[in-house]
C-alpha cells in the first residue's frame, strides 16, 4: 500500500516537472513575441541614427564575408564534382550548370549561408548582449533612461537582417563561380551550354526571388533569437555561455524546419507552374 | 578602426551583395529571355498533350517564340485546349502545324511549330488546325510489341 502511494507520489512529480517544462517554455516564447514587437515598434531610434546599425551591419555582415565566401566556394565546387558524377552517367553533363545554379540559389545559398550565419554572429550578438546585462551595463541604460532595446538591441536586430539576404546572394554567387572553375576549368564541360541551360532553367521570380525569401526569413529567425537569448540571459558566466549554446542550436533548427514549411509553400511539386 | 573606415566596408559589402543579386538575377537567371511584352494568343487542340506544362516553351526552328499560356480539358470534344503567346515579331502563316516535342529522349516537352505555305498569317485568337499529339511511350511499346508478335507468328503458317 505505501509503495503504492510512493509510486504515485513519484509519477505525480514527473508529471508536474513536464507541465511546468512546456509552461516555462511556452512563457518564453510568449515574452520572446512580444520583445520582437516591443523592438520593431521601437526601431526608429535604431533606423534614424543608421549608423549604430551601420556599425552592427559592419559586425555582422563584413566580418562574416570570409568564412561565406570561402564556403560557398567551396560547395561550389563539391556540387560540381559530386554533380558530374552523376551526371555524366547519364549523358547530361551539360546540365550541370542548372544543377549547381538551381541547388544553390533554392536550398543551399539561404539554409548553410543562415546556418554559418548563425554561428558566426549570431552567437557573438547573443554574448555580446549577456555579457552588458551580467556586467550591469543594460540595468545602467535603464537607470540612465536610456532604453536598451532600442539603443542596444534594435540596431543589432536590423544589422543582422540587411546582412543576411545580402549574405546568402554572395553564398549563391560565389558557388555558381566555384561550381564554373571545377565544371568548365576542371572537368571541361562546355561553357557555353554550362550557361545557357543554367539561364534558360533558373527563374527570376520562382527561384532566385524565393530564394532571397527565405534567405530574409532566415535572417529575421536567427537574429531575432539570438537577441533574445542575449537579452533573456542569466546574467552569469554560465548563463551566458549557456545562452550563446541555445542561440546557435535554437537557430539551426529554426533555419531547417522553416526552410522545409517555406519549400513547401514555394516548391509545391512543381504543380503550381 | 573608426567609424568612416567602417561605413567604407559596409558600402564596400552591400555593393557586393547588391551585385551578386544583379548577377544571380541576370546571368543566372533567365531575366533577358523572352520577355517579350507584345504578344498574341493562339489556340490549339490536341487529343493527348502527354506531359506539356504551362510556361513551357514553344519553339520553331528551335528558337523559342512564345509559352505556353494555357491548357484546359474540352468537355465536348474530349480534347486538350492549348493556349500559347506567341511574341509579336513572329509571324506565322494560318496552316502551320504544331507539335507536342520532348527535348531530348527524357527532356521536358515543348510544342513546335512548323510554318506552312499559307498567304495569310495567324491573328489574336486564332486556331491552329493542323496539330500532332505528343508521342505516349506505352503505345509506342504496345505497337511495337504487336508488331514483333505478328512477325513471329507469320513464319510458323507457313
Amino acid at each position: 500500500m505505501q509503495q503504492l502511494e510512493q509510486l504515485r507520489e513519484h509519477a505525480r512529480g514527473r508529471l508536474e516537472r513536464l507541465g511546468n517544462t512546456v509552461t516555462s517554455q511556452v512563457w518564453r516564447l510568449g515574452f520572446a513575441s512580444r520583445f520582437l514587437f516591443y523592438l520593431v515598434m521601437h526601431s526608429a531610434t535604431a533606423l534614424r541614427r543608421f549608423r549604430l546599425t551601420v556599425a552592427e551591419i559592419y559586425f555582422a555582415g563584413v566580418l562574416s564575408l570570409i568564412i561565406i565566401l570561402v564556403s560557398g566556394l567551396f560547395v561550389g565546387m563539391v556540387l560540381a564534382l559530386q554533380g558530374y558524377d552523376t551526371l555524366q552517367r547519364f549523358g547530361a553533363s551539360e546540365s550541370l550548370g542548372v544543377l549547381v545554379a538551381l541547388s544553390l540559389v533554392r536550398e543551399l545559398g539561404p539554409v548553410v549561408a543562415g546556418l554559418l550565419f548563425a554561428s558566426r554572429a549570431g552567437s557573438a550578438i547573443t554574448a555580446e548582449i549577456g555579457l552588458m546585462k551580467a556586467t550591469e551595463q543594460i540595468s545602467a541604460m535603464e537607470m540612465m533612461a536610456v532604453d536598451p532595446i532600442a539603443r542596444v538591441v534594435a540596431p543589432r536586430f536590423w544589422g543582422g537582417v540587411i546582412s543576411m539576404p545580402l549574405l546568402a546572394a554572395l553564398f549563391s554567387a560565389m558557388g555558381i563561380f566555384g561550381g564554373y572553375l571545377v565544371g568548365v576549368q576542371l572537368i571541361g564541360v562546355d561553357s557555353g551550354a554550362f550557361w545557357s541551360q543554367m539561364q534558360a532553367a533558373v527563374d527570376l521570380r520562382n527561384d532566385i526571388l524565393n530564394g532571397v525569401i527565405k534567405s530574409l526569413v532566415f535572417g529575421v529567425a536567427v537574429t531575432w533569437i539570438s537577441v533574445f537569448e542575449g537579452y533573456d540571459a542569466v546574467p552569469t558566466a554560465e548563463g551566458v555561455s549557456r545562452a550563446t549554446t541555445r542561440t546557435v542550436v535554437s537557430s539551426s533548427l529554426a533555419i531547417l524546419a522553416l526552410d522545409f514549411v517555406l519549400t513547401a509553400l514555394m516548391f509545391t511539386g512543381g504543380n503550381n507552374q | 578602426m573608426n567609424r568612416s573606415t567602417i561605413d567604407l566596408w559596409v558600402g564596400v559589402f552591400v555593393v557586393l551583395g547588391i551585385g551578386a543579386l544583379l548577377f544571380l538575377a541576370l546571368k543566372v537567371g533567365n531575366l533577358a529571355t523572352f520577355s517579350d511584352n507584345q504578344t498574341y494568343l493562339v489556340q490549339a487542340r490536341f487529343a493527348n498533350i502527354g506531359g506539356l506544362k504551362v510556361r513551357a516553351p514553344i519553339k520553331s526552328a528551335g528558337v523559342v517564340v512564345g509559352r505556353v499560356a494555357d491548357i484546359r480539358f474540352d468537355n465536348e470534344t474530349y480534347e486538350a485546349l492549348v493556349s500559347m503567346t506567341l511574341g509579336t515579331s513572329y509571324q506565322f502563316p494560318r496552316d502551320t502545324t504544331a507539335k507536342i516535342l520532348t527535348s531530348g529522349i527524357l527532356g521536358e516537352q515543348y510544342i513546335g511549330l512548323e510554318a506552312g505555305g499559307d498567304g495569310v498569317m495567324l491573328k489574336n485568337g486564332d486556331r491552329v488546325r493542323l496539330t500532332q499529339s505528343a508521342v505516349v511511350l506505352e503505345n509506342l511499346i504496345s505497337q511495337f510489341l504487336f508488331n514483333k508478335a505478328a512477325e513471329t507468328k507469320e513464319p510458323e503458317k507457313q
